[in-house]
């Protein structure tokens, strides 16, 4: 069961960011160019997101376990540190390079295109030399 | 400011936002677990783990989406316009997996994930990539361009 909602859950996400205009670099970048051109979209993909998902994280906060029996496994790091900081900034600039992110990016994989493919092997590149320059890591969200 | 009226798309935006929001919420709720996708990749490599069995099967779904969907509903979907170069989208995508692993989350933990369960931290996050990514976007659009 835990697969294949694991399964599932991936699928309706994949064709959430399809159906968005997520997977599409023009759109991204259109939206990320305020001074020009501005088409606003991502904001109306962000917005009915957290508008459905705050739902269900109110109800998960209450629950000690998952429906399927599972643990829950909310994130606990509360600081505001440099690291969160820095390296949010170092994605936000590789995001407007190119328009992808990690999940539009693996969903564009997925399509077979070729540059999808690319950038995913780069990033791939880029958490790996995370992990080397960071051994004690452990948190992710 | 001047509104791109010819590729604004509010109703598909937040249809597929909802259906984001819906995978967010279930994957809590049904398993327990963040969707955040940097941090589902990301612990893949780290050999030490020994949870790699639900991050293969979520990424699996993942990448049939677009398989799935175009034998589903082929009319929504529509094909990616990438303007950046080789060289260019490996710097980028260099950049989105150190950036997102070393902030520990990406548009989807931090920015889905983490403004509906109300964390300041998450907050912090996606207002510095947003403002990371509209900077990037101004400078090579209209500064060096």
């Amino acid at each position: 069961m835990n697969r294949l909602s694991e399964f599932l859950i991936g699928l309706i996400f994949g064709w959430g960011l399809l159906i968005s205009g997520m997977t599409d670099p023009g759109k991204v970048l259109g939206f990320l160019d305020v001074t020009g051109a501005w088409d606003p979209s991502l904001a109306f993909v962000m917005g009915g997101a957290v508008l459905v998902s705050v739902v269900g994280f109110a109800l998960a906060k209450k629950r000690a376990r998952s429906f399927l029996g599972t643990a829950m496994h909310l994130p606990t790091a509360r600081d505001i540190d440099r690291r969160l900081i820095l390296g949010s900034l170092t994605f936000g600039a590789g995001w407007g390079l190119a328009g992808f992110c990690p999940g539009p990016a693996l969903v564009a994989l997925g399509a077979g295109i070729p540059k999808a493919a690319l950038f995913v092997l780069a990033m791939v590149a880029g958490m790996l030399i995370y992990e080397m320059l960071d051994q004690r890591s452990a948190r992710s969200v | 400011m001047t509104i791109d009226w010819t590729h604004f798309t509010p109703w598909a935006a937040l249809a597929g936002g909802a259906l984001l929001g819906v995978a967010s919420a279930a994957f809590i709720l049904v398993n327990g677990r963040i969707l955040g996708i940097s941090g589902i990749l990301g612990g893949l490599l780290i050999p030490r783990r020994s949870d790699a069995s639900w991050r293969v099967f979520f990424l699996l779904g993942l990448i049939l989406a677009p398989t799935s969907l175009s034998l589903l509903a082929p009319e929504l979907l529509s094909a990616p316009r990438i303007d950046a170069g080789n060289a260019t989208i490996v710097a980028a995508g260099i950049l989105v997996g150190l950036g997102t692993r070393y902030g520990s989350g990406c548009t989807s933990g931090h920015g889905v994930c983490g403004l509906s369960r109300l964390s300041p931290r998450s907050l912090v996050a996606t207002l510095a990539f947003m403002a990371s990514g509209f900077a990037t976007v101004y400078l090579i659009r209209h500064v060096l361009a």
